[in-house]
């Protein structure tokens, strides 16, 4: 999920790969191309696109950020690759559940398509989160809220990193993309929940969920954007709320955050 | 399931279209803006209907401004298309979907709010005709519905890129994804207990990408309802 991070650490390395990149996607790949073929091969072009300006060996600080990104991708393919088709899926759910599941699939094909042989395995998943949800893939209320926690969670990890691939911009779109997926998913699972597709307030309990994924929702509360607090500015108008206003922006989240969020559910 | 965004061309709106190019620049659209990763050609909303009414010229300014101005461009009509669904409503609505309304008028209020705060010394309140939208059919403000806030997400997730300042890009990522969780919704509502809110005429079945629109495409799929003509040239030539 830190895709985003890859350009960064890459630039790290190597103060030119902006202009290489620049290079292979505008006038080796993306011109030669139709708008059809790219939205088909987008994970074989930006391998090429990677591979090409490094050679076959990516540094190993750029593959330890991909295997970061697929090891996140890995835990949501996983989690529904395993549940999706379980006969505690309402009938109803089973069309968006296998939707989800294809999505996290081909969005962790895309990460492995850059890596290569250097993409790591899958890891050892635990969905209990070390016993704290003992009936994930035997309670669809369980296996239904742990997936609006990891959507919801996901449109926040991308959003944190979009402004580190600003840098490469053809990535950049590709993340906001994927983050745009990520949303989609978060809001139908929000809403065969029950719940507004949208997100009010900045704890668990407000999205319909346990306080022990408070950590996922803190910071949605938030009401000030660009330097206006925005509640207040629009405290006149009275087709407005304060809860709209914290509906009407979703908040980023920091690796370091995110990952001390997910680290429960890799198996010890 | 594509009621609007697989009507075929017409005439009127592909000559529009040419001629919004022309004022573009040839070289801009030719030169990369269309070449990025996007998938606008399988997913296009497709303007339709009688050319508009002319209207003073509103020219966009350039650069992270120019985005800006872009953002709230659509953020004004989708405020103000919402504004005209609870202030039309069609008959029978029900609870449910007043609550709905509800919200999401309120969100793109204050988006709209947002960007006026930020770039609305640079472009004015805008006036739209909706005339081609039937308010008292629930259908057909679904239909629309969906297609602004799809219009919207790929807006957003084209234009991410030519933004050069960092925190504006993250504040656009706040938004697009709201925007995103309208559309989401709005596809459930029509085709309920299915893949709609997110399937292949969405998101890129091989690759799970959601939609990205040029500038350039998203334009003159607004300028439809805006009273006023829209002169983007200098934003699309800022563009890099």
């Amino acid at each position: 999920m830190n895709l985003q991070n890859l350009i960064s650490e890459i630039e790290k390395v190597d103060g030119e790969i902006i202009d290489r990149l620049a290079h292979v996607s505008r006038r080796g790949l993306f011109s030669s191309l139709t708008k059809k073929t790219i939205a088909l091969a987008a994970p074989a072009i930006m391998a090429s696109a990677l591979n090409k300006s490094y050679g076959q060996a990516l540094p190993q600080s750029v593959k330890d950020v991909l295997n970061f990104a697929l090891a996140l991708e890995y835990l949501e393919f996983t989690f529904y690759d395993y549940g999706s088709n379980l006969a505690m899926i309402p009938k109803n759910y089973k069309p968006a559940f296998e939707l989800i599941r294809q999505h996290e699939q081909v969005h962790v094909r895309l990460l492995k398509s850059v890596l290569g042989a250097d993409a790591i395995p899958m890891p050892k998943f635990d969905f209990s989160a070390g016993g704290l949800f003992p009936d994930t893939f035997t309670n669809f209320a369980t296996f239904s809220a742990i997936a609006q926690t990891f959507e919801d969670t996901g449109v926040r990890a991308y959003k944190g990193q979009a402004a580190n691939l600003q840098i490469a911009k053809p990535i950049l779109q590709v993340a906001l993309q994927i983050h745009a997926t990520e949303a989609a998913h978060a809001a139908n699972v929000r809403y065969m929940r029950g719940q507004k597709g949208w997100i009010t307030g900045g704890t668990a309990a407000l999205s319909g969920l346990p306080s022990v994924v408070d950590g996922n929702y803190k910071g949605e509360e938030n009401t000030v954007q660009a330097g206006t607090d925005l509640a207040a500015a629009l405290a006149g108008d009275n087709r407005i709320t304060p809860a709209m206003v914290m509906q009407a922006f979703d908040e980023p989240l920091d690796k370091a955050t995110v990952l001390a969020l997910v680290a429960p559910f890799f198996a010890k | 399931m594509e009621n609007v965004t697989n009507r075929p061309e017409t005439a009127s709106s592909a000559a529009s279209r040419r001629s919004f190019l022309r004022v573009a620049g040839a070289a801009a659209v030719t030169g990369g803006l269309l070449t990025a990763c996007s998938n606008a050609d399988e997913n296009s909303v497709t303007p339709t209907g009688s050319a508009r009414a002319a209207g003073p010229t509103v020219s966009l300014p350039t650069g992270d401004n120019g985005i800006l101005a872009f953002a709230y461009v659509l953020e004004q009509l989708e405020a103000a298309f919402y504004e005209m669904v609870l202030l039309k409503p069609y008959p029978n609505m029900s609870a449910s979907d007043i609550a709905l309304w509800t919200d999401i008028r309120g969100h793109e209020i204050i988006h709209r709010a947002l960007f006026k705060a930020a770039v609305g010394k640079l472009v004015p309140d805008l006036t739209f005709n909706f005339s081609s939208i039937d308010f008292n059919n629930r259908a057909d403000v679904l239909i629309h519905a969906e297609a602004f806030e799809k219009t919207g997400v790929g807006a957003y997730n084209g234009a991410g890129k030519y933004i050069s300042n960092p925190d504006y890009l993250t504040l656009a990522g706040k938004i697009v994804s709201v925007e995103t969780r309208h559309h989401s919704i709005l596809r459930e509502l029509q085709y309920p207990y299915s893949d709609a809110f997110a399937g292949p005429t969405i998101v890129t079945s091989d690759t799970g990408l959601h939609l990205a629109y040029e500038p350039t495409f998203v334009l003159p799929i607004a300028q439809k309802y805006i009273n006023e003509t829209l002169d983007a040239s200098a934003l699309v030539a800022s563009l890099s």
